[in-house]
């Protein structure tokens, strides 16, 4: 399937690698153009890490062989990876926190004046001219943890470039990323594909994939799948290749007749230029805040269920005003709440997935304070058993899990509880599509059971795809109300951007 | 294996299945400071003659039951990821209150129960200064440390308060069926701190507060009362083991409980408990404690110089926590 006549920079044939009695990586090829990017999808532990880490030198392979430039190499260290012109972007980043942008570019290869002392003007000249190339404008004088994720991440890529590395692994490289920032990485990106570099791109995210990518190759537990031109192919192709399956389904949206309205919000406002904002959810009904992020969802979101405070309106479950003066006033009316980042607001990644599980309805086993533990390891088995999460998962560290089931363990947490009003902010981020599919059927379900869930959500095809009605919020307020069945992407977009107010709003609109 | 395997479902399968049993990492995990003692024990018993003697060793249970009160308190702290610092002075304070009491003609249980309380309500200062108005706990104590001692002096003007009649002196040197009553006064403060920690709905609060406070407070926990809680709970230790000095030494001496602090906190780690909170068990400090107390007598009983002493404590303390935390990780010399 490569093109006859345009050689690749670089090529994998029959790379394996086995950790213990697990086969990571099972005969593996992938090749990569100078002058391409070129995405990596499969869905986690589909083997995209452990290919990356072998080219940067980690781990070694197996078996297989690399080429580069036609000719066999072996990368046997991190060094020797550099030495090749390869280099990573984790997600993580490998910068000194602590120091300048400039020590950080000059790092392990800091300019010497003729005393041998350090050059700091040299250093400072160097910067500049770093960053310069990739067009970053960031004052090398700043203190790296000063600086924003998205620009600590272009800083990495600047050190990539001096140190003239001809093939660049971005690993999921916008998670962190606001909008903006990503939409100059994206620039930078394609500027370095027009300098003649190579770029792989891991991403789960589609829609940057379909901006960026000339081809994508997809794996699938550990083995190749295939590699496709990307203008030859959609999407929902994609989604098929890593899941080895038709998602038709995917959303599981039944016909639905919401009941009656359970939780009422009225003229929320917080600090921040959020609100005022008013909205209602039935029971029986999933609905959906959209915008851009910034838009203040989450804001709203965490309003509602008292985890940061409201400097105005109100809040009513069945009828019944809560004072949300904190999340345990809100617990107690009957709302919950699937925070945005799960190992930072949710999870106890230390404990056993049973402790984080039961922490949140503890007393409604009753015994005055003491523990009835066979009652609660009863009913959280019952729970897990319902989001399909492993037994035997029980007494292990949360922090083991996997992210889609550490993101059922959470949503385990509140099935207990059986909240009316359940808040999921960002349910599927980060998530294979394997387990996102399973806790889109948990909110079919829970909608079924006549609970009232409201979703945060940005990625758009899930927000149409699992609510029945769609609130689009632009800087702090909602802005229009969408019906999902009838709704596009595009009309979400334009209303989340305000694009339609601005070039369509006149006195017709 | 059906098409699609989910990852959670990959990581699973490397666990160990649940017939096979909990492994030796388990049972080091839980055990490992067990080994420690017993080899400590048996060495013990080699090297120093009179070691392995009912006498001694009821001995040495007595002399390590203040520490090991003190310890079982900072336990609860600890595992919220917080310090008290301010416990060796509360033994100070509360041992004087205790001791002026009795001589007020108090009856000895209420003598206990005043000194008691004034430590609780020194932890309770402790906990409202953290929790409400979000200071650091280290800061915090550091400043009650300093104060309660100042205290401590001002209520004796700097002169120990000697009472040879002082009625409660029984909490100290008496005897039940055998057993100094320290010893047991120890057993039921581990009793309660187990039942605590491991069967009730509040000590799963606690551990939650120190494994994550943000996740614990979404979850519905009242992080705050929990914060302020394990404070209070450590000054109330802190003034029982102030009580049970100053009826073993039948006077109030402001100078009382000096560095008992440091030395709570080391029993606390060395029975494995994490400084960063959240992970830790309340019978490894009681075993911690045993351990330096084990030292300590043994050391005495090979006559090894004061000086000498301290210089071994300290460096078992740094290589039971260095092991501690290589069997949280693989060992890795490179970078």
């Amino acid at each position: 399937m490569s093109v006859p006549g345009v050689r690749p920079l670089l090529r994998l044939e029959g790379v394996t690698k086995r950790f213990g009695s697990t086969l990571a990586l099972d005969g593996v090829d992938f090749d990569l153009r100078a002058g391409e990017i070129h995405a990596l999808m499969g869905e986690n532990g589909a083997g995209k890490s452990t290919l990356m880490k072998i080219l940067a030198g980690n781990i070694q392979r197996d078996s297989g062989r690399i080429l580069l430039d036609g000719a066999e190499v072996e990368i046997r260290s991190p060094a020797e990876a550099k030495a090749h012109g390869i280099a990573i972007i984790h997600q993580e980043l490998n910068t000194v926190p602590a120091m300048t942008v400039a020590e950080n570019l000059a790092l392990g290869r800091e300019p010497r004046n003729r005393y041998g002392a350090l050059d700091r003007r040299a250093m400072l000249d160097s910067a500049h001219e770093k960053l310069a190339r990739i067009g970053a404008g960031i004052d090398p004088r700043r203190e790296l943890g000063e600086l924003s994720v998205g620009m600590q991440q272009l800083v990495e890529i600047a050190r990539a470039v001096s140190e003239d590395a001809r093939i660049l692994v971005l690993d999921e490289p916008t998670a962190a990323l606001s909008q903006g920032e990503a939409l100059h990485l994206y620039d930078v990106i394609e500027e370095m594909r027009a300098a003649g570099a190579a770029l792989v791109y891991i991403s789960h995210r589609m829609e940057e994939v379909w901006r960026l990518a000339d081809r994508v190759t997809v794996f699938r537990d550990g083995r190749y799948v295939a590699t496709r031109d990307r203008a030859e192919i959609t999407p929902p192709d994609v989604v098929s290749m890593m899941v080895g399956r038709d998602l038709d389904d995917l959303y599981h949206r039944g016909p639905r007749t919401p009941g009656a309205v359970v939780l009422d919000v009225r003229d929320l406002t917080g600090g921040g230029r959020v609100g005022p904002v008013s909205l209602q959810v039935r029971a029986g009904e999933v609905v959906c805040l959209a915008g851009l992020v910034g838009a203040g969802r989450t804001e709203v979101a965490r309003m509602i269920f008292g985890a940061d405070r409201a400097l105005g309106g109100t809040v009513t479950v069945n009828g019944a005003p809560v004072t949300a003066t904190g999340p345990r006033r809100a617990i107690a009316a009957g709302i919950a709440m699937v925070p945005e980042s799960r190992k930072e607001q949710a999870l106890f990644l230390d404990h056993s997935v049973e402790d984080n599980i039961a922490l949140g309805s503890l007393e409604r086993f009753g015994g005055a304070g003491v523990l009835r533990r066979g009652r609660i390891r009863g009913a959280v088995k019952v729970q897990m058993r319902r989001l399909r999460l492993r037994l035997s998962a029980l007494g292990r560290p949360a922090g083991e899990l996997s992210g889609g089931n550490q993101q059922k363990a959470v949503l385990a947490r509140w099935l207990m509880r059986d909240a009316d009003v359940l808040i999921l902010d960002e349910p599927t981020r980060g998530v294979d599509i394997g387990a996102k599919s399973e806790i889109y059927e948990i909110v079919a379900e829970l909608a079924a059971a006549g609970k009232a869930v409201l979703v945060v959500s940005s990625d758009l095809p899930e927000a149409i795809g699992i609510s029945d009605r769609i609130l689009v919020m632009r800087e702090g307020r909602v802005v229009r109300e969408l019906d999902s069945r009838t709704a596009t992407e595009q009309d979400v977009m334009l209303h989340a951007t305000g694009t339609l107010a601005r070039t369509a709003g006149g006195p017709n609109d | 294996m059906t098409d699609h395997t989910i990852a959670g479902e990959r990581h699973e399968t490397a666990w160990r299945s649940p017939e096979r049993g909990p492994g030796f990492a388990y049972w080091w995990d839980r055990l490992g400071i067990v080994a420690v003692l017993i080899v400590l024990v048996a060495l013990m018993a080699v090297i120093a003659p009179n070691f392995a003697t009912v006498d001694n060793l009821l001995n040495i249970a007595r002399s390590i039951s203040i520490n090991a009160i003190l310890a079982a308190g900072m336990t609860f702290v600890i595992l919220t990821a917080g310090i008290d610092l301010s416990v060796g002075s509360i033994v100070a304070v509360s041992g004087v209150v205790a001791v002026l009491s009795a001589v007020a003609d108090v009856p000895a249980p209420l003598a206990i129960v005043a000194g008691v309380l004034a430590g609780a309500v020194a932890g309770l200062l402790n906990g409202l200064l953290t929790s409400y108005l979000a200071l650091a706990a280290f800061i915090v104590t550091l400043g009650t440390m300093t104060c309660l001692r100042g205290l401590a002096y001002t209520m004796t003007d700097g002169q120990p308060i000697v009472s040879n009649t002082l009625n409660f002196r029984d909490i100290g040197n008496g005897y039940m069926l055998g057993v100094p009553v320290p010893v047991v006064v120890m057993a039921v403060v581990y009793l309660v701190a187990w039942f605590l920690l491991e069967r009730t709905r509040y000590g799963r609060h606690v551990y939650a507060v120190g494994g994550n406070a943000e996740a614990a407070r979404l979850a519905g926990v009242n992080v705050r009362a929990v914060t302020t809680s394990v404070y209070v709970l450590a000054g109330a230790c802190a003034g029982l083991a102030g009580v049970i000095f100053a009826a073993r030494v039948v006077s109030a001496q402001p100078t009382a409980g000096t560095g008992y602090e440091l030395d709570a906190i080391a029993a606390v780690v060395l029975g494995g408990t994490s400084l960063m909170g959240g992970r830790g068990r309340i019978l490894g400090t009681l075993v911690g404690s045993i351990i330096l107390g084990v030292l300590s007598t043994g050391l005495i009983l090979m006559n090894v110089p004061f000086f000498t002493q301290l210089l071994v404590k300290g460096v078992v303390i740094i290589l039971a926590i260095g092991i501690d935390s290589l069997k949280r990780r693989p060992l890795r010399l490179s970078r």
